[in-house]
Parts: C-alpha cells; sequence; structure tokens
C-alpha cells in the first residue's frame, strides 16, 4: 500500500476494484465501513455483488478481465468533462500528451461493450471520484491475477494520478497483500530479481556487497532467476531436477493442477518444509517438520508496510523446529559459514545492515512496542506512512499509455461461461489452517459454484444440485448456488477445496512481465453432474 | 485547532472542538459512570447513565453524547445527578435477573460495577421478564438475551464498524429487544462471526463458548443444585492459571495483533488487541477462532520423514539434514529452484534466500506472491 490502513479513514471517496475487501481482509473493511459512516462515498467495482456493496454509492459489475476498459474509461470521463486534478498532474506527473491519445480507444461505447457496465455508470462513477478527494483506491488479486495484471495495475496508477490521489492521506494506491508476510517474503528478496528491499541481482555492486557480507564467492550469478509457473515449466522439460519446496502447497494454489502433479512427479529430488502434510507433500522426498507462526519469534512485515514483532506462544510441536533454523543448519552443511544464528534477533541484525529500507527496524525497537513502515532509513526514523508525498520514486508519475487486453481464454460455443475464482471469509488459501477448524467448517463446509438465475435457467439447472464444471483443463463436480449476486454468463468459486478444487479448472497461462497466472478469467462449461 | 475552555466540578479544563463533556471531564480525570458508551463506537446516548448537570441547560443531558462548548459550567456528581443515575439503574436492574455466580460476566461486569460505583440504596424488584431461550446457533458463541440490557453497544458495532449490520434493535410488543431480522439464526443472517459484539457487550448477554477449563466445570456441576454448579465455575475460572502472550495472526495481510490466553502451555483463547497498531481491536473469525486448532492439531508434522522405495520413515534431524545438504551439493545451480514462503518470518525468507543465492549460486526463487 502506498499508504496506512487507518489512512483510509481519511478518504473522502473510495474506490474498491478486484476485492472482497470483507472476506480477505475483514479489518480493512472495517475502515472502509467507518469511512463510509463519516461520510465518504464507496464505489465497488466487482463482477459480484460483494458484502460491501450494501454501502456504496454505486456498484459496478464488470465481466472478469474487463478492467482495463473500466480503469482507463474513467480516465477517459475525467478528462472529457475537464474533472482531473490538472494542477497535480502538470505539476508532478509526465507523458499527459501520449496518454490523453492512448484514451481515443476508450469511448463510453467501448467500455460499456467490454464491461458490461452501463455507460451512465461509469460517468456517474468518475463525477463521484472527481467530486469527492482525496479517495483511495484498494485492490486485490481481482487486479493482478490476469495475463495483464501489470496493465490493469499500471491503470489504477493512471486513474489516482489523474485524480491527484497519490501521495496524500486519504488517497493512494493501496494493493491489499493476501497472506500474512507477503509484503516481507517481498522485501527479504524471495524473488527471481531481487536481494533485500529490492536491491537488483543484476547490480554487480549489490552482488559484491552481499557476497563479502556473507563470506561467499564474489560471482553471484547476475541474471534473474525463475519464478514458480517457469520452475514447473523447467520440471515439465527437465532442466529443473530439485526444489526445496517451503511452506507451500502447489497441488491446491497453482492452476491446472494435473500439470503441477505430472510436474512434482518428474523432480529428482524435493525437499518440502512445512507444519502439516499437504496434498503435495506425498511427491516429497524429505520432508522437515517447522514450527508454526505462533512457536517461534522474528518479523512480518503487513500489507501497509509495518513490521511487527511475532512472540512466540506456545513450545513448538514434537520435533518441528523454527524455518530460520532448519535453513541454516542445511547452510551450515553445505558449507556456509556465516549460518551461525542463535535468534531471529541475530537474523534481523544482519538485514539492518544489508537492507537500507529496514535499517531503522532494529530488533532493540521491535522489542520496545514500536513497529515502524519502511523505508525506515535509519535509527530513529519514523516510518513512512505515505508513500510518493513529495515526488514519486522515479521522480515525475509516468501516465502510462494502456491498450486494450481481455483474458487469454474468451467463452466459445464449447465452454460458453466465463470462471472467476474467490476466497470465503471462513477459509483460507489452500485451507492447510482453516480447514482444521471445526467451527470453521461448520459454518462453510463444501465448495459451491455460484450463478445467475437466468444463466442457471437456461442450462436448466436448480439451486443445490450437483453440477459438473469442465475447462480446457480438467473438470470437477460440484454444488450449484444460484443467487442474482453474480453477472449472467459468469460463474465463481472458491479453490480453498481440495475437494472440488477449482485450479483443476483455471488457465496457467501467465502475465508476461509479472509471470501471475489468470486464475480470474478462463472458459468452462457447466453441466448436471452425471 | 480551535479550543474549548470549560469547567467541571470547579476545574477549568482545555479540550479541542468536537469532544464531548464525557472527553473533558476524562481529561481532568473526572470519572462519569457510562454503560451504552464504548470508545470504539459513536455516542448514542441510550442508557442515561452518564447524565450529568449543566449550568442553564433543563434536565440531566448525557456527557457522552454533548459536545463541549466554550464557557460551559458542568457538575457530575451532585445529589441530582447521583439520584437520577441510581433511578436509571433500577430501571435496568428491574428486568435483569439476580443470579450472578456463575454467569460468564460475574466478577468482569460493567453492570457490577456500576452497582459498585454508585451504591444502590433501596430494594429493588425481581425481575418479572419472561425466560428467553438462550440462543447457540454457531460454533463461536451464545447469546443469552435474558441478560441483555439493551445498551445497543452490540448493534452499533455490528452496524457502524463491521458494517454486517446483522443484530438489530426491534420492539416486540412494545419492548426494545436485540436481535436477528425475523428471528434468523445467526449463519443465516449473514453473520461474519468476527465477535466484535461479544468484546462490546458489557454484561454476560453475549459471551464465548466456554473454554475448555469451563466445559469440565460445567460437567462436574452439572450434578450439583443450580447455585453450587454457579459457585463451582466461578471457582475455576478464579483457579485458571492464565498466562497472556501477545503476537501477530498468522492469515492475511492486515497483521492484527493478538492476545493469546493459555493455560497448561495451550491456548484457550484469542482475541483481538485494542492496541494493535493495524487492527485497534478488531479481528475476524479466521483470527480470533481458527489459529488454535491448527496450530494444536494432532496431525502436524512433528517428526523429519525421509521416502525409501515410497513410503516415508522417521528420520533424526541430523540425518534428514546431512541428507538434504548432500543432494542438493549434487545439482548445478541452473537445476534447482527454491520457493520461500509468505507464511514464515522476514528472518526465515533471508536465511532462505542468503542460502539460494550465497551456496546454491542461484537466483531460482520465488514464493507464492501471484497465488
Amino acid at each position: 500500500m502506498t499508504n496506512s490502513i487507518a489512512d483510509i479513514q481519511e478518504a473522502k471517496s473510495l474506490l474498491v476494484i478486484g476485492s472482497n475487501t470483507s472476506a480477505t481482509h475483514p479489518v480493512i473493511a472495517t475502515r472502509v465501513r467507518r469511512a463510509v459512516m463519516d461520510g465518504a462515498r464507496l464505489v465497488v467495482a466487482n463482477p459480484i455483488e460483494i458484502p460491501i456493496t450494501k454501502y456504496a454509492t454505486l456498484h459496478l459489475r464488470q465481466t472478469p478481465g474487463s478492467d482495463i476498459a473500466l480503469l482507463m474509461g474513467l480516465c477517459r470521463v475525467l478528462l472529457d468533462e475537464g474533472i482531473y486534478d490538472k494542477e497535480y498532474v502538470e505539476a508532478r506527473c509526465e507523458n499527459f500528451d501520449e496518454f490523453k491519445e492512448s484514451l481515443k480507444e476508450y469511448d463510453l461505447d467501448f467500455v460499456e461493450k467490454h464491461t458490461g457496465v452501463p455507460a451512465e455508470k461509469v460517468v456517474e462513477a468518475a463525477r463521484v471520484l472527481a467530486a469527492n478527494r482525496p479517495g483511495a483506491l484498494l485492490y486485490a488479486m481481482g487486479i493482478t491475477q490476469h495475463t495483464h495484471g501489470t496493465d490493469n495495475v499500471m491503470a489504477t496508477a493512471n486513474l489516482q494520478m489523474l485524480l491527484g490521489n497519490v501521495g496524500k492521506a486519504g488517497g493512494g494506491v493501496n494493493p491489499l497483500r493476501g497472506q500474512n508476510n507477503v509484503q516481507g517474503a517481498c522485501d527479504m528478496g524471495a524473488l527471481p530479481n531481487v536481494f533485500t528491499g529490492y536491491q537488483p541481482v543484476t547490480d554487480e555492486n549489490v552482488r559484491k556487497k552481499f557476497a563479502a557480507a556473507w563470506d561467499v564467492d564474489e560471482d553471484m550469478p547476475g541474471e534473474i532467476g525463475l519464478t514458480i509457473p517457469k520452475m514447473f515449466q523447467g520440471m515439465a522439460d527437465g532442466s529443473l531436477k530439485a526444489m526445496y519446496l517451503v511452506g507451500e502447497n502447489p497441488m491446491l494454489s497453482d492452476p491446472d493442477i494435473k500439470h503441477v502433479e505430472e510436474n512434482l512427479k518428474k523432480l529428482e529430488f524435493l525437499v518440502v518444509q512445512d507444519i502439516f502434510p499437504t496434498e503435495s507433500t506425498p511427491y516429497a522426498h524429505v520432508i522437515l517438520p517447522a514450527a508454526a507462526s505462533m512457536e517461534k519469534e522474528g518479523t512480518f512485515t503487513n500489507t501497509e508496510r509495518r513490521v511487527q514483532k511475532l512472540n512466540k506462544v506456545l513450545e513448538p510441536a514434537g520435533e518441528s523446529k523454527p524455518d530460520w533454523w532448519i535453513t541454516a543448519e542445511i547452510a551450515k552443511r553445505m558449507g556456509g559459514t556465516t549460518f551461525d544464528y542463535e535468534s531471529a534477533d541475530d537474523i534481523l541484525k544482519e538485514i539492518n545492515k544489508l537492507t537500507p529500507s529496514y535499517t531503522g527496524i532494529t530488533p532493540e525497537r521491535l522489542a520496545g512496542g514500536d513497529a515502524p513502515q519502511w523505508p525506515c532509513p535509519e535509527e530513529g526514523h519514523p516510518g513512512t506512512p505515505i508513500l510518493h508525498t513529495a515526488q514519486f520514486a522515479r521522480g515525475k508519475g509516468f501516465l502510462v499509455p494502456i491498450s486494450y487486453k481481455g483474458p487469454a481464454e474468451m467463452p466459445d460455443e464449447e465452454y460458453p461461461l466465463v470462471l472467476t475464482t474467490t476466497r470465503s471469509l471462513f477459509h483460507y488459501h489452500t485451507g492447510t489452517m482453516t480447514r482444521k477448524s471445526d467451527g470453521l467448517n461448520t459454518i462453510h463446509p463444501e465448495n459451491v459454484v455460484l450463478m445467475h438465475p437466468n444463466t442457471a435457467q437456461e442450462l436448466e439447472l436448480q439451486d443445490g444440485e450437483m453440477v459438473k464444471v469442465s475447462s480446457r483443463r480438467g473438470h470437477i463436480d460440484i454444488k450449484l448456488a444460484v443467487s442474482p449476486t453474480i453477472g449472467e454468463g459468469v460463474v465463481a468459486m472458491n479453490f480453498h477445496f481440495a475437494e472440488a478444487p477449482a485450479n483443476m479448472l483455471t488457465n496457467p497461462v501467465l502475465d508476461p512481465v509479472s509471470s501471475i497466472p489468470e486464475y480470474k478469467a478462463c472458459a468452462v462449461r457447466v453441466e448436471k453432474a452425471a | 485547532m480551535n479550543t474549548i475552555k470549560l469547567s467541571i466540578n470547579g476545574k477549568e479544563v482545555e479540550v479541542a472542538e468536537g469532544a464531548t463533556v464525557l472527553d473533558a471531564a476524562k481529561a481532568l480525570g473526572i470519572e462519569i459512570p457510562t454503560l451504552c458508551h464504548h470508545p470504539s463506537l459513536k455516542p448514542s446516548g441510550q442508557c442515561r447513565v452518564c447524565a450529568v448537570e449543566i449550568e442553564g441547560q433543563r434536565g440531566l443531558p448525557e456527557a457522552c453524547a454533548t459536545p463541549a462548548v466554550d464557557g460551559m459550567v458542568v457538575m457530575t456528581a451532585t445529589d441530582r445527578v447521583m439520584e437520577f443515575r441510581r433511578e436509571v439503574l433500577s430501571g435496568i436492574l428491574a428486568e435483569h435477573p439476580r443470579e450472578c455466580p456463575g454467569c460468564d460476566s460475574n466478577q468482569n461486569c460493567e453492570l457490577q460495577n456500576l452497582i459498585e460505583g454508585l451504591g444502590i440504596d433501596r430494594p429493588y424488584v425481581a425481575p418479572t421478564v419472561k425466560e428467553k431461550e438462550v440462543l447457540a446457533d454457531n460454533p463461536f458463541f451464545r447469546r443469552d438475551y435474558n441478560l441483555c440490557i439493551k445498551c445497543g453497544r452490540c448493534v452499533r458495532m455490528c452496524h457502524e464498524f463491521r458494517g454486517a449490520s446483522v443484530v438489530v434493535m426491534k420492539e416486540v410488543e412494545g419492548i426494545q429487544e436485540v436481535g436477528t431480522p425475523l428471528d434468523l439464526p445467526l449463519p443465516e443472517a449473514g453473520c461474519q462471526f468476527c465477535a466484535a459484539c461479544v468484546d462490546v457487550c458489557p454484561v454476560g448477554a453475549l459471551a464465548l463458548l466456554p473454554r475448555e477449563f469451563e466445559a469440565e466445570a460445567q460437567e462436574i456441576g452439572s450434578s450439583l443444585p443450580g447455585n453450587q454448579a454457579r459457585f463451582l465455575k466461578d471457582f475455576y475460572r478464579g483457579g485458571a492459571r492464565k498466562e497472556i502472550v501477545k503476537s501477530i495472526c498468522p492469515y492475511c495481510g492486515v497483521g492484527c495483533q493478538m492476545i493469546f490466553e493459555k493455560q497448561d502451555g495451550r491456548i484457550v483463547q484469542v482475541l483481538p488487541d485494542p492496541e494493535g497498531p493495524a487492527n485497534l481491536g478488531q479481528a475476524c473469525v479466521k483470527g480470533r477462532f481458527g489459529i488454535a486448532e491448527f496450530v494444536q492439531h494432532p496431525g502436524r508434522l512433528t517428526k523429519p520423514l525421509i521416502r525409501e522405495n515410497g513410503e516415508f520413515r522417521d528420520a533424526e534431524w541430523d540425518e534428514a539434514l546431512d541428507l538434504v545438504a548432500e543432494k542438493l551439493k549434487g545439482y548445478k545451480p541452473e537445476e534447482i529452484g527454491v520457493v520461500a514462503s509468505a507464511k514464515v518470518t522476514n528472518e526465515e525468507n533471508y536465511v532462505i534466500m542468503k542460502l539460494t543465492r550465497g551456496l546454491l549460486r542461484t537466483n531460482s526463487i520465488d514464493h507464492c506472491a501471484r497465488l
């Protein structure tokens, strides 16, 4: 998030797009609710009538995968009506003319045709956002999990720049990060292209700095490594032979599970480190038992870049060990000379030294109850609740011309419906944790596929009956839930359930820049279960 | 910002514009009793317990809902005020059951505190309300509206804060009652089970379902006559050796700070921490009710396992770690992929990253940021 969670309450308007906030980030949804109670106008853009639409000024129900048309369409209205923030754009942005030229494509007919949102609603939304500034834009995986996810994100930034909403309290482009420490994993360089604090692997000086600190040979590789989907392609063609897999369950979380399984089987050596046996552990050669979050010390970085101290509540179960201990032991046995850590604090001190944005986030400070937001470049620095206040990271904000792209797989005669994947308030990701809870399973026991009554009627299907959902990748049997909260021709289901795994159906095609799979739109067919 | 000067009980105080009389009193360290008021919620003035006298104003306005005004002269504890508060309290007590022992909120009840603070000096009639069924329609908490004092906190929390609007204040045969529309069970009414309503309930009307040790007391108590069973439950609760540790919820990216209550080495309850910077006392159903079970689940991996001839067998750490190290050494950098985790700590991701780049000599490291 460019801004803070608390900051949402300062917003005069909110655009929530591609996020079912009350299911995936319930506590952030309470801030949205408070903002609305205090008079903010809420615009929700989502293919489903999600719970927060109950208090929205407007709900734009776009077809899955048409977000570029919607966001650029909103930009076009702001320009056509002259209601964008001219002063802000002049002072802080660049490339306005080229950007304006690229908006020609997005007239209201075009926008309505692709998004299914009536033109007058698009106009009204643009007016609401323009008249109620500053406004915060919140998004989640509904924006990113597309073959054009990167373009979607840039389109959200374009809109917020035109509205003059970036770098201000109550504004911002705010991705709501899904996993508790997905922000931290990125910050720590668990990515193919960067070390900690986004220091690029392609920079020789950076590599030298880390090599010296780690007491290893200077010639660490400078070329960018493989993303997870590329690793799976490597397994398929035999070039990737060994894998060290920590706390992940690709057999349920990755697209096109059938292929995931074939590829895992091809590995010569797979080490899985986890707290539970999962759908993926049967393919391991060695399984290492890890301590759970509540059984260890360390830090997590939340969606607003706030680094918080994790305290040990329980002793580790059985002989399980904290992940840092396990990995350090493997490293020592491979000849690593700088892995003699006695505590998580020892490791954080090393991170402080090597990571400019984390320099001031020291163990002492966290022990004192502080939880600063990075960048926190020196000891005593207060942290940074809002990014880009004076200028953008690159100087001026670049308005990006974007041409329209829809989903890679469009409905056709054989597979006439669009499937989008969703999440439940009561379950989490692959269910490794939540499916163990009796209470949560009682409230939400099984997966359903959501369908509009008219679509159900056309297909002669009844609410509550078992149906077969098929795509080009595979098929599953699942219970049908008929509801007008979803648009005609679109169906949706959670991916938490191993009994009816949505990712049997999803399309493994990737965004070329981010390598994110297109979970949010693929073509399917629904019929009575055999 | 403009400030306002007023006097309370003869003491001058300066507060920011927008402050209430209650805020101003608090700034002076003067305590005004409250019941329907809650710091997380907007003032409602429903219960009238915080009534005060203000010079030049008729009646007794509520301190929680009356904005402080320049030059205001407030008296918080005159005989008239105290008498009025006792009268309000008598009205509440007339409808509130008298069996405190065994109540989930006994010794931890705002109504009890209020009685103690005000000192009820008159006999008050026993409640005449008919017994309502205790509602246990979900796995997490129960509702006993016999104990409800109609302060409206749960309704306001559900509506104003959580946006779920599942519990409402309604009129049944001329009497105000809290409940769901059409008396639907909570799962059908769209409840999100955040239990924020339970957190703000000042009495025992809303209570989390019994924790392990309470269940034991209940079982033993079931063979005892009414009052003895109640005392036994209190005894158990008082004797529970509770230890408290604050930590961070392991579910989503919000990073709610939670209070973990432990007993005999096990988590018995998880509550949102009002001091958590990201959550300010809020949480969701997963954080509250979905942590203890998975962490303490018997199905956890507790020993290293090595696969031999298609079967997994237990191994010691040294054997498993040596095997992994030796095997990984045998591959070229481009033949190895490492998947770190968005669920483990910063320090752990760092060490995994360091192993990958420093020793395995590859940049093929990633995690589930995209999934």
